[in-house]
């Protein structure tokens, strides 16, 4: 176990946040190519339950509540006493439990290649999907011209 | 009065049996996947999360498959599995602000930062029937542009900084939640936006029109509609920080409404909020509406009387699956009703008879 102060909060919500996002069939695509899996023992297994999404009125006001998402929890321990916490939106608890090992591996010595052989490739598949949608979207985007008019 | 009756459990197996063959249909036809649904019939699948209240898209699907199509069926089964999962929180509430745009239009501002983005709209098209397809075909790629890196900003945002729009001033008060608390009249804005967002499109659409024919008339203009992905955070208190869950797909349209100004006040701009799960774009425009009917109070304005000023008689038709529940619950069987009803009819009807007999006699 690497020192805990070493993983900034910011790196550790940035890959949680990717594993949560990520869609189930490009993590399980990479986590089988992994081949050193931890032994584990279980803090929380997989649980589907559901979370309120909150909107606010006229965007920045008063929080309202806008309707539930479905999010798969759970939480690992290593033997060496890491904690991983798996939250990954839809109903997948193999995706649970892979995010909550990933956690917990990216807390180890395993990080950088974990980093490079996972959260890497995961980010970018994932950031192609959206800037692809970005660049369709930009190319509806309207330019307006002034027609020559014929009142002088 | 209630009976127990027991009864027909052969026919009900044997009606279910039929329905699943029904709902499979022809077999020489291929089998829909719970993925083709998800893909192909995406605005079906987005009114469904809306109006049950939960964004999973292929759970959605599955209700679609299983109720034929019949959404409001749908709506019910995805409901009853709402139920049924344990609640883990709520988030901190969606930043739209930094919605990754799919489209991103305003009826008010042509040059507005950021642009009139059209995204994957029907608008302009000529509504003619595409017999193309009919058949199968490719689909050319979409073209591309150059992306727009930074968020797009809110065009109330704009309005603000002359002070000309009433202002949306932040605040963390917690919202009441009708999935835990019933509904009670007066409710408030942030329980009517929770009712009106999983309230049925064709109610809140008929609500919202009749306030444009002049049932309380609010001069709205489509200020910004916004479609897109937003991130959604949670405090996780195991961990003592907030991350991203997942994200959802919005559609958010904010109308910019008139405003006489009081003796105290300017004349201001008002606005009315919508925000709806999934690419509803009709939906949420029809929600902006209606909320800025129900604020008539807040701002105000007089009451004129008029239904979508109402709102216990908004809110408590909003909702399909209550609606639908008990429409539907009086064809179940009321034997026993029945019965003491036609007792009473007969009953009138022979004292109605004596009455009128002995008359006839005497005349």
């Amino acid at each position: 176990m690497i020192n805990q102060t070493e993983i900034t909060t910011e790196a550790r919500k940035e890959w949680m946040g990717l594993l949560a996002r990520a869609p189930d069939d490009a993590l399980m695509r990479l986590w089988d190519g992994i081949q050193d899996r931890p032994s584990f023992e279980w803090l929380r297994s997989p649980e589907v339950g559901g979370v309120m999404v909150r909107g606010r009125t006229g965007a920045t006001g008063a929080p309202f509540n806008l309707g539930e998402m479905t999010v798969t929890r759970c939480s690992v321990v290593l033997q060496d006493g890491t904690v991983g916490h798996g939250y990954v939106q839809g109903r997948s608890k193999p995706k649970a439990e892979a995010a909550a090992l990933i956690d917990a591996l990216m807390q180890t010595s395993s990080a950088d290649d974990l980093q490079a052989q996972l959260l890497n490739p995961l980010r970018q598949q994932m950031q192609a999907v959206r800037s692809a949608r970005a660049a369709k979207a930009a190319a509806t985007k309207v330019e307006f011209f002034t027609l020559v008019r014929g009142e002088d | 009065m209630y009976v127990a009756v027991k009864g027909g459990e052969k026919a009900i197996e044997n009606a279910h049996a039929w329905l699943a063959e029904e709902r499979r249909g022809a077999t020489d036809v291929a089998e829909l996947s719970i993925a083709q649904i998800r893909e192909q019939l995406s605005l079906a699948v987005n009114r469904v999360m809306a109006e049950g209240s939960l964004f999973d898209p292929d759970l959605a699907a599955l209700a679609i498959k299983q109720a034929r199509g019949d959404l409001i069926e749908a709506i019910f089964l995805f409901r009853a599995y709402r139920t049924t999962l344990p609640r883990f929180g709520y988030s901190n509430p969606v930043e739209t602000g930094e919605m990754a745009c799919d489209r991103r239009i305003s009826a008010t501002f042509k040059d507005a930062p950021g642009g009139q983005v059209l995204g994957p709209t029907f608008d302009y098209t000529h509504r003619l029937l595409d017999f193309k397809l009919a058949a199968d075909g490719e689909i050319p790629e979409a073209p591309q542009g150059p992306a727009r890196q930074e968020p797009t900003p809110h065009i109330t945002e704009f309005l603000k900084g002359e002070d000309i729009i009433q202002d949306e001033p932040a605040c963390d008060e917690t919202p009441g939640d009708l999935t835990r608390q019933p509904m009670e009249f007066p409710s408030n804005r942030p329980l009517r936006l929770q009712s009106l967002t999983r309230g049925d499109e064709g109610f809140v659409l008929g609500m919202a029109y009749s306030t444009q024919r002049g049932y309380a008339r609010n001069h709205a203009f489509v200020g910004e509609l916004r479609i897109g992905k937003v991130e959604v955070e949670m405090d996780i208190p195991e961990l003592g920080f907030a991350v991203d869950i997942g994200e959802v797909e919005l559609t958010e349209c904010e109308t910019v409404n008139q405003f006489k100004g009081s003796k105290t006040e300017p004349p201001q701009f008002t606005r009315g909020y919508g925000l709806v799960f999934g690419q509803s774009e009709r939906k949420s425009i029809a929600m902006a509406l209606v909320d800025r009917a129900l604020r008539w109070e807040e701002l105000g304005e007089d009451n004129l009387g008029a239904p979508a000023q109402d709102e216990e008689f908004v809110l408590s038709h909003a909702d399909n699956i209550q609606a639908s529940g008990f429409l539907e619950h009086i064809k179940l069987p009321h034997y026993v009703d029945f019965q003491s009803e036609l007792e009473l009819v007969r009953k009138l009807r022979r004292e109605a008879e004596e009455r009128i007999a002995p008359k006839e006699a005497a005349e």
